[in-house]
């Protein structure tokens, strides 16, 4: 089939609608045009315009998958100093923080002797509800003042704001395959292919991916995003980052029951359980609504690790349902985090491009905050784009360096990210050398921490009998992988019950299948002609595979094991883009050890819901 | 035939139907619960009407598309950043309720009036384009009302394929009662089309169609007229949610002899 591929010229290509590139947008939007409609930005491609601008999304509307957050709200107040919370749905000002620790009351969680500790210390504060309420809460912490949001109800009002001024375009379901790199300058981004089989074949209806020539391109699509992995693979990452810490963000929406106390503006962070590795969040919107979910981090070394059930288990610790119970849920969703921080910063700005968001490294994990940070990153830019278009210069690296690495290396962002580096690492050693890392981190401000000992996520994931070991013996291990393996259902959930967690009583409204959440709250929707963008690189690897972690993680179901073991089956139309599973493998690439087995590439689809 | 066809095509918006639909009493009347929040998706069957409308156009020369839509503004510029990279057309937009609590005597009356005073538009030749029913409850009876008030006479219903002669003679495929079909004629234009599925995929997106269709859809948004349809003069008795049980699950190759089983073996029970 042969069709050419089309071309079109605009001045600058956006790539991924999130936080950073709407504080960016909404920055640079401001200053194309005087009060009288006279251009200020004019543009290279039509000249006498103003900045051609588009903005390519991947999902099939602007905020759709994306999730709850609290934040000090510094970034965006400073861009929206008339921002009123009652304005946008589902945002409410900060009224109450808390931070529970939670005790096991089922007595099935992994605790070490130093947990184990932590739970009598606590215990001595007095435990009500298997919890115990911290009664303090770290400065670098508190988000006083500040807003919870839902960032799909944050994006679509910041978006439509503006797609309504005419200055920019954002065009969503529309994913965005590569950068487009003439040696080590990109000259824009290429489109995904569309009319395509599943596995990249052309059929009926081909359309290839057109070429949008920019003379900069902004790579904001997110820690999972397609062009920034490219990027990541062309120029390498700075010396000394990586990017080996992720979690998996779980979350749900749920209205809540008639009888909750709770009030708008209510801040919940736990931890300690289900497992002790694993962190919890609620906050509370109007309208008895509220956002709440889990964190399942990668150094949570368990090969059994499934998110939606240890979410279920977490729902029903009694100091979390005895607000949640008789409440219906609402929406659904996950997502990856990029859990490196700055460490795990990229190239963040060259010939012809700059990165911006969560992806360019920019989330501060000393104090828990991606949105203000992200957007405060899309400012900047943005900032010095005005500049360096006023003063006609073209978006060298040279240039970008100055006018917006400049601005990012200067600002609160930096500083904050300085001090935050290392405050993670312990982690990566267990809980409690993480949470003394935190604390020295936080407290010394940024001058001591815990040091880490880093793994790639692949290398991180133990074998069953070493994980088993002393709970459960190798027999009982091998009967259970191997009668999986026959019947083509991962291990995880027979694990589990083996070991005693106890199976869940669906309530069939806030106690529901994987499957049920997947079609009832998690609205997932793919369109068709698209190829499919998770791929198993190496099939052997997932032959010798005994765990099937991309299975038990998937936050759609769209991983399936396979009759008989081997390669998992991988349905496009209930994937829901989360990325996980890039991260949870067991094998690293052949001749690429920083990347997993599992490709994740440029699709479409995905949640259709912005009330994450 | 001398010049090609004025097509407009009626289609907006209706919430996703992925979204569970809960009705409640708002304070101007009926409304979904959190309907500004749902995800809006173009009404499938209208959908159907502007991807049938496009191709047409792009089949005979010097024809033009025009696609009238009532709904709130906010929402039909979410919508129209979806739609406008599928095909070309030129946006008339109407603010107003599309929450599916309309009187279709309201909205027919509203899109007759606003097509009437599209610039440039050609009576003679005007395909009058739209979904055979809507997905927001319209009853299917909106469009023969439009028609009406146009003076259109020729009107067909649940269509699924239109040819046109050289001499822009119409043959019509229409889905009657029992699985039939009825193959009509007609001189040519004006004519009202309400389409079932039609026959076209839902075409790819296209970055270029886009960039042309929003330089008038931004326009015509910030020109759109506010208009009552439904609300203030209509009275409803009592608005709940249907008593069903809702069991789903996802199979795969699974034969129609078996499903259809399930289905009997479940109404049996």
């Amino acid at each position: 089939m042969n069709i050419d591929r089309q071309m079109m010229e605009v001045d600058i290509a956006c790539v991924g609608f999130g936080p950073a590139t709407a504080g960016f947008l909404h920055t640079l939007s401001q200053a194309m045009t005087a009060e009288d409609g006279s251009v200020l930005l004019e543009s290279k491609v039509m000249p006498g315009m103003p900045l051609q601008v588009v903005c390519y999304e991947r999902a099939d509307d602007i905020g759709f998958g994306v999730s709850g957050v609290v934040t000090r709200g510094k970034a965006l107040r400073a861009s929206l100093p008339d921002l009123d919370p009652a304005q946008i749905p589902m945002a409410a000002p900060v009224r109450d923080e808390q931070v529970l620790y939670l005790k096991d009351p089922l007595g099935k969680s992994r605790r070490s002797s130093g947990v184990r500790m932590l739970d009598r210390l606590f215990g001595l504060l007095g435990v009500k509800d298997h919890a115990v309420k911290l009664p303090y809460i770290p400065p670098f912490l508190c988000k006083k003042d500040g807003l919870v949001l839902s960032i799909g109800q944050f994006s679509q009002w910041i978006g439509n704001q503006l797609m309504g001024s005419g200055l920019v375009q954002v065009w969503p379901g529309m994913p965005v395959s590569e950068p487009l790199l003439e040696e080590d300058r990109v000259v824009g981004v290429r489109l995904t292919d569309q009319g395509v089989e599943s596995d990249g074949t052309p059929g009926p209806g081909y359309m290839p991916g057109m070429d949008i020539r920019a003379a900069l391109t902004v790579v904001g699509d997110g820690p999972v995003g397609p062009v920034g992995q490219k990027l990541d693979a062309h120029f390498g990452l700075p010396a000394g980052n990586h990017q080996d810490e992720w979690a998996g963000g779980m979350k749900v929406v749920v209205e809540l029951p008639e009888d909750c106390t709770l009030q708008p503006g209510f801040v919940l962070h736990t931890l300690g359980y289900p497992e002790p590795e694993i962190f919890g969040f609620l906050y509370v919107y109007p309208d008895r609504v509220a956002s709440l979910g889990i964190f399942v981090p990668s150094w949570l070394d368990s090969p059994v690790r499934s998110s939606y059930r240890l979410l279920q288990h977490w729902m029903q610790h009694p100091a979390i349902w005895k607000h949640l119970k008789g409440g219906t849920l609402r929406s659904w969703g996950a997502k990856s985090l990029q859990e490196s921080g700055q460490r795990g910063e990229p190239v963040l700005a060259g010939d012809g491009f700059a990165r911006i968001g969560e992806g360019s490294g920019s989330t501060n994990l000393l104090t828990g905050s991606g949105l203000d940070e992200a957007w405060a990153t899309g400012v900047q830019l943005a900032e010095g784009v005005i500049e360096l278009a006023k003063a006609g210069e073209p978006f060298s690296r040279t240039n970008l360096e100055r006018a917006y690495l400049g601005r990012r290396r200067d600002s609160w962002v930096e500083k904050d990210a300085r001090i935050a580096k290392c405050a993670r690492d312990g982690f990566t050693r267990g809980m409690v050398p993480g949470l003394l890392g935190m604390a020295l981190s936080g407290m010394s401000g940024g001058r001591f921490n815990v040091g880490g000992a880093f793994r790639r996520p692949w290398q991180r994931i133990p074998a069953f009998k070493d994980y088993f070991s002393g709970q459960l013996s190798a027999q009982e291990i091998d009967t259970i992988v191997e009668d999986c393996r026959q019947h083509g259902k991962p291990p995880f959930e027979p694990l589990m019950d083996k070991l005693g967690w106890p199976p869940i009583e669906y309530d069939g409204q806030l106690l529901i299948s994987h499957q049920d959440a997947l079609l009832l709250g998690g609205k997932v929707q793919a369109a068709h002609g698209f190829a499919d963008h998770v791929r198993f690189v190496d099939p052997s690897a997932c032959d010798d595979c005994e765990s099937q972690i991309c299975v038990a993680m998937c936050s759609g179901q769209a991983i399936s094991a396979s009759e008989g073991g081997g390669v998992p089956q991988f349905d496009r139309e209930k994937c829901i883009h989360c990325g996980i599973c890039m991260w949870n493998c067991t094998s690293g690439r052949d001749g690429d050890p920083l990347r997993s087995n599992v490709s994740f590439d440029a699709g479409s689809g995905g949640l259709h819901s912005a009330e994450n | 035939m001398s010049g090609g066809f004025h097509i407009v095509v009626c289609g907006s918006l209706v919430p996703d139907p992925l979204q569970t639909l809960e009705p409640m009493e708002g304070p101007t009347g009926p409304a979904l619960k959190n309907e500004m929040m749902l995800p809006a998706v173009l009404d499938p069957w209208a959908g159907h009407a502007l991807f049938e409308a496009a191709q047409l156009a792009k089949n005979v020369p010097d024809s033009k598309v025009w696609l009238v839509s009532l709904g709130p503004k906010a929402k039909l510029q979410q919508l129209m950043m979806s739609i406008a990279q599928k095909v070309s057309f030129e946006l008339v937009a109407i603010d107003g309720s599309a929450g599916g609590f309309t009187d279709p005597f309201d909205v027919a009356a509203t899109l007759a009036d606003t097509i009437d005073k599209i610039e440039g538009l050609d009576r003679t030749r005007l395909l009058l384009f739209g979904g055979c029913a809507s997905a927001s409850r319209d009853s299917g009876v909106t469009m023969q009302m439009v028609a009406e008030r146009l003076d259109i006479v020729d009107q067909f219903l649940a269509v699924d394929k239109l040819t046109v002669s050289s001499d822009g003679a119409l043959e019509v495929l229409e889905r009657i009662e029992a699985g039939q079909y009825q193959v009509s004629s007609c001189a040519g234009a004006p004519a009202m089309l309400g389409w079932a599925t039609g026959s076209l995929p839902e075409p790819p997106n296209n970055p270029q169609v886009g960039m042309m269709n929003m330089r008038t859809v931004m326009p015509a948004l910030q020109k759109a007229q506010a208009a009552e349809v439904g609300i203030g003069g209509l009275k409803y008795a009592a608005v709940e949610l249907p008593k069903q049980r809702r069991e789903t699950r996802v199979v795969k190759d699974t034969p129609a002899e078996e499903i259809a089983q399930e289905i009997v073996d479940w109404l049996k029970a």
